[in-house]
């Protein structure tokens, strides 16, 4: 056994070894393979002798795989050096009739081998140990004699030899072959050879070869491994193409056209691939894993017993537990993040003229940002203030403000009439024929939204002017009203769809009748006339059944319009109203009668804002269509993807920033809390579908169910122990339910209350360090006035050397000490009295907030060992202050 | 590097970085000798400080090159820009650094009055504010920082205020 494995690592070695010498052909080498593998034969030798019947079966097992495995190399090898190195061979010519022997040799063993190999790895023994012995041996020689047999062959010299070449090249025509048809055992032989080449990848550091050697082993094995891993086994490609099959196979049941609902109906086939239906999600779109009605109702698919139609539904509402708890989670941080802490508003501008320069920035671009930048927040901070400062004629104001809410109210109702006024319409229109329905009144829905949404908003904006608020509440309400008019439009349309998807429910149910009773007829005719109970079903072809309006698929449609006009919408509005305009502004302002740049049209802006809520608008469409259509879902991701790209293209190319200078980022919580109302809304009608409305009879992963949530209840009944379903019965009891609503109210209420406890704490403090700070300032003032050493002092002590002498300094320290504890006179108890102006100092040091003619923080200098000069001293030094100096 | 035992012991600076010396005469190779045993008097001219990448961009670059160098004209030795690079590093304590943006941000006298703050001001946004803007926002600086209400800024007032700024660093 032992001598067995030292053989076989020789083997491997040698495997290796040799596929780089002829590459290399280093004599040296050469020698050295020689001479191990004189080595091997003894030891292969001697091991024969001493045991023979223990070798043979243990050949039995071992023999087939590893010559499984050398069979794959073998070709290679050979393949590889009848490329390299033909030249070589050439030169060798000359040595060439030396090896005729052992070329004659291997030709038999060749033929041996391959006679062998048809048995199929059968039959191992001494011989065929020999054989592989020899074989190996010969492979080295035979290499170059495979090259030179290849060149006899061409010259059609010795026919004897050219079976050489022949079995390498029926090797290499096996290989080929193989990756298209591979036997198991091949695959196994493969796979292992590919570990192999892995470990070898793996270990390649260790090996005490040259460094070229190794590259070229490298390249090879990786390019084998490559080659290889993907096809067969093991891998990423192997675990992509499972995965592939599983999500065809597993979550999309049967193929497209087994069942009705994954067919094109016969009526439509014709029209099916025309642009315009796809267009309009029509034919293929319509019947594909798009949309909802693909999805079969199969209670288990596959080996894995994959449940469609409940994960269908617990991916549906897990869709909007996930968002709700992300949105939440995010406000609640960036209420912690925000934490308008108490030295906000104290020194905004202060703060912003010293420290608002970012002394890392090194690249002109950077630059220029941070300058706008801060241009950006001063003067948002002057605006603010301004309007801190503004008093005007609070009843006017009043008026004017109630007027312009008067306004938007009836803007947004109009738009919500309006709305679904040409809803209304569309369900009549599409109850015509659509060939008599031009483009405009087929896409009047989408085009009227979208009108909408672009009217209303600056309209709003004018109307706001009205209102005169501080432009960052009028942000605000900018955006809320906004908001309302999208979400608005969007309800409307949502009622419009309902009123449609009853009309279609009341269809269907007719439908339906009519196909049982049908089938009624069917059955019973069938009986009569061949007078057996014995009934064959009906077989139709899928695309000939009888089918309903599907309104599930329906909605979904109309939502995956809607994402896409919206779509449309903002990049025409992005090429029209932002490119083109700003390419015309650009170049006719060289012809024109005023400056177009500064003046009228001028760039347009990029509104962050409103960009932001048509994210937020977009977001909530998902929310609610993806539940009936769920490739809405990588619909817009590619929509999000291409508008990035496009919209930053947009910005840099040709928009100015927002003349407003608010920055968005700030009201990050109100956006935040924007998108919660939308999720929320959007909730709303998926799960009141859910719940109520009845799931089409013959389409969809419900099919067939009273209710769609019936999935679950079946479940737990059919699939969970028994217990769990008791559970859940209780828990469902509006008894358990109603007090569970009534303890989160009364939490929830309890929370607030001492939030808006903590808050009012919060004020009360900041005004009592507000008032502190006053103090301080007068007691200051009063003291700078009355204390006419102080400023002599003062006068005295900047030095313009900067480096004052500590000794000098201490003299000074004194003086303020004594005159300080004059200057507070005030102060009773403190007047004249060593022992009290003592105290009065270590309580002043004690106390870094204590008013009394002390600095606000006493300042130390710069540390000792500082090499700069050190500054002047300042008034406040000293002061229980110890000198640092 | 003789001198490099000396710099190590009195900047902020680790071993690794005191081979900014070799940044310094990378300024001017043709000035700056490798020796520095002899203390060679050398200095570099503003134009050449300034147009270091750490500072070309920094509106401040001038004041900064300025406070720094021994003469106050922006001309530095090497022991001024260890000293510069010191104070700007990373590990120079706060109170320090508030030191010397203060002496950045004054002009002449010790105390920051309103024009240093229009200077200041003008630089930090090229010039994009108006007049009354500018007046407006000196005003409420000298009001929010100026404790003592004597009109300007002492190092005092400075500090207490810039300790306090959270992008101070």
């Amino acid at each position: 056994m032992p001598p067995k494995r030292k053989n076989d690592a020789i083997i491997q070695a040698e495997d290796v070894g040799m596929e780089v010498d002829a590459t290399l052909d280093s004599g040296s080498e050469d020698e050295a393979r020689r001479r191990s593998k004189n080595r091997r034969a003894k030891a292969q030798r001697k091991t024969k002798q001493v045991s023979d019947d223990e070798d043979d079966e243990e050949d039995e097992d071992e023999a087939p795989r590893k010559r499984g495995r050398r069979k794959r190399t073998k070709p290679q090898d050979s393949d590889q050096d009848d490329e390299e190195d033909k030249r070589r061979v050439r030169q060798k010519g000359a040595k060439a009739p030396r090896r005729k022997a052992a070329n004659e040799e291997r030709d038999e063993e060749s033929e041996e081998d391959q006679g062998k190999r048809k048995k199929g790895g059968r039959a191992p023994s001494k011989q065929e140990k020999e054989d592989q012995n020899k074989e190996r041996k010969g492979n080295v020689k035979g290499k170059d004699e495979t090259n030179k047999g290849s060149e006899k062959d061409k010259k059609k010299k010795n026919g004897k030899q050219s079976s050489s070449p022949a079995s390498s090249s029926e090797d290499e025509s096996e290989d080929e072959s193989d990756e298209e048809s591979m036997s198991e055992g091949e695959i196994a032989a493969l796979k292992e050879q590919v570990e192999e080449k892995k470990k070898l990848i793996a270990t390649l550091r260790n090996k005490p070869w040259r460094m070229k050697r190794r590259l070229v082993l490298l390249k090879e094995a990786q390019e084998f491994v490559e080659k290889f891993e993907g096809a067969l086994g093991k891998g990423r490609g192997k675990k992509l193409y499972a995965f592939k099959v599983m999500m065809t196979k597993v979550l999309m049941g049967l193929p497209y056209g087994s069942i009705p609902r994954k067919t094109v109906p016969r009526s439509e086939q014709d029209t099916a691939m025309d642009f315009s239906v796809l267009f309009d999600f029509g034919g293929y779109c319509k019947y594909s894993i798009l949309f909802y009605g693909y999805y079969n109702n199969e209670r288990n698919i596959g080996v894995l017993k994959f449940r469609l139609p409940l994960s269908y539904l617990l991916t549906g509402v897990g869709i909007f537990g996930y968002s709700l708890m992300v949105v939440i989670r995010t406000m609640a941080r960036n209420a912690n993040e925000g934490g308008d802490g108490g030295d906000e508003g104290e020194f905004t501008f202060s703060w912003k003229m010293f420290t608002s320069w970012d002394y890392l920035i090194g690249n002109p671009e950077t630059a220029d940002n941070k300058y706008a930048s801060i241009t950006t927040s001063f003067k948002e901070s002057i605006v603010d203030e301004k309007e801190n400062q503004k008093d005007e004629n609070i009843h006017l104001q009043r008026f004017l403000r109630i007027l312009a809410n008067i306004m938007i109210l009836c803007c947004l109702g109009g738009s919500g009439y309006l709305i679904y006024f040409v809803v209304k319409r569309s369900q009549d229109f599409a109850k015509m024929d659509p060939a008599s329905l031009t483009w405009f009144q087929k896409n009047e829905v989408e085009f009227v939204m979208s009108l909408l949404g672009l009217v209303c908003p600056p309209l709003f904006e004018t109307i706001a002017e009205l209102e005169d608020y501080h432009p960052r509440i009028a942000l605000k309400w900018q955006l809320g009203r906004i908001f309302a008019l999208f979400l608005g439009n969007l309800y409307t349309f949502l009622f419009a769809l309902f009123d449609e998807v009853n009309d279609k429910l009341e269809t269907e149910q007719e439908l339906k009748n009519a196909t049982e009773w049908a089938i009624h007829e069917y059955n019973a005719n069938y009986s009569s006339y061949y007078n057996t109970m014995d009934v064959p079903p009906l077989v139709v072809n899928p695309a000939d059944a009888v089918r309903g309006p599907c309104w599930e698929t329906a909605v979904g449609i109309e939502f995956v319009k809607l994402i896409v006009s919206d779509m449309q919408v903002t990049f025409l509005t992005i090429l029209i109203g932002d490119f083109a305009r700003a390419i015309i502004v650009r170049f006719l302002n060289y012809c024109w009668c005023w400056d177009l740049e500064a003046g009228f049209p001028s760039y347009a802006e990029f509104d962050i804002s409103g960009n932001v809520l048509g994210l937020i608008f977009n977001q909530g469409m998902i929310w609610m269509g993806a539940f009936y259509a769920p490739g809405l879902v990588g619909l817009n991701v590619l929509r999000l993807l291409t508008s990035m790209y496009f919209q930053c293209w947009a910005v840099m190319a040709c928009n100015v920033p927002h003349e407003r200078v608010f920055k968005a980022s700030r009201s990050n919580n109100f956006y935040m809390g924007l998108l919660l109302l939308v999720l929320f809304l959007s909730l709303l009608p998926v799960v009141y579908t859910i719940m109520t409305l009845p799931p089409s009879f013959d389409c969809g992963p419900f099919s067939g169910q009273d209710r769609m949530y019936d999935v679950v209840m079946e479940t737990i009944t059919q699939d969970l122990p028994a217990f769990i379903g008791t559970i859940f019965t209780y828990a469902t009891n509006p008894g358990l339910i109603m007090p569970a609503v009534l303890l989160m109210v009364l939490a929830i209420y309890y929370l607030n209350t001492v939030s808006k406890g903590y808050q009012q704490a919060n004020l009360d403090l900041k005004k009592k360090m507000k008032m502190a700070r006053d103090e301080e300032k007068n007691r200051r003032n009063n003291k700078d006035s009355t204390n006419q050493v102080m400023k002599d002092l003062e006068d005295l002590l900047p030095n313009k050397s900067l480096i004052p002498p500590p000794t000098e300094e201490e003299p000074p320290h004194d003086i303020v000490i004594e005159k300080g504890g004059k200057s507070t006179k005030m102060k009773p108890g403190s007047a004249g009295k060593g022992v009290n102006l003592q105290k009065e100092v270590s309580l002043a040091a004690t106390n870094p907030r204590g008013p009394v003619a002390h600095p606000p923080r006493a300042r130390g200098g710069p540390p000792g060992h500082l090499r700069g000069p050190l500054p002047g001293p300042g008034r406040g030094r000293g002061r229980g202050a110890p000198p640092r100096t | 590097m003789q001198t490099a035992h000396i710099e190590f012991d009195c900047t902020y600076f680790t071993r690794k970085e005191i081979l900014l010396f070799y940044r310094y005469r990378d300024l001017a190779p043709q000035l700056v000798p490798l020796d520095y045993t002899n203390h060679p008097d050398v200095k570099l001219p503003y134009e050449l400080i300034g147009s270091m990448p750490e500072l070309k961009d920094n509106p401040f670059r001038q004041r900064i090159a300025e406070v720094f160098s021994e003469d106050g004209e922006g001309n530095m030795t090497l022991d001024d820009f260890l000293d510069m690079f010191s104070v700007l590093s990373e590990m120079a304590p706060r109170d320090l650094k508030a030191y010397y943006a203060f002496k950045i941000y004054f002009n002449n006298d010790d105390f920051i009055c309103k024009s240093d703050l229009e200077k200041t001001l003008n630089k930090l946004t090229r010039n994009e504010l108006t007049e009354d803007e500018v007046r407006m926002v000196c005003e409420k600086v000298i009001d929010e920082a100026d404790l003592d209400n004597d009109g300007r800024l002492s190092l005092e007032d400075f500090q207490h205020m810039i300790v306090r700024a959270p992008d101070f660093l």
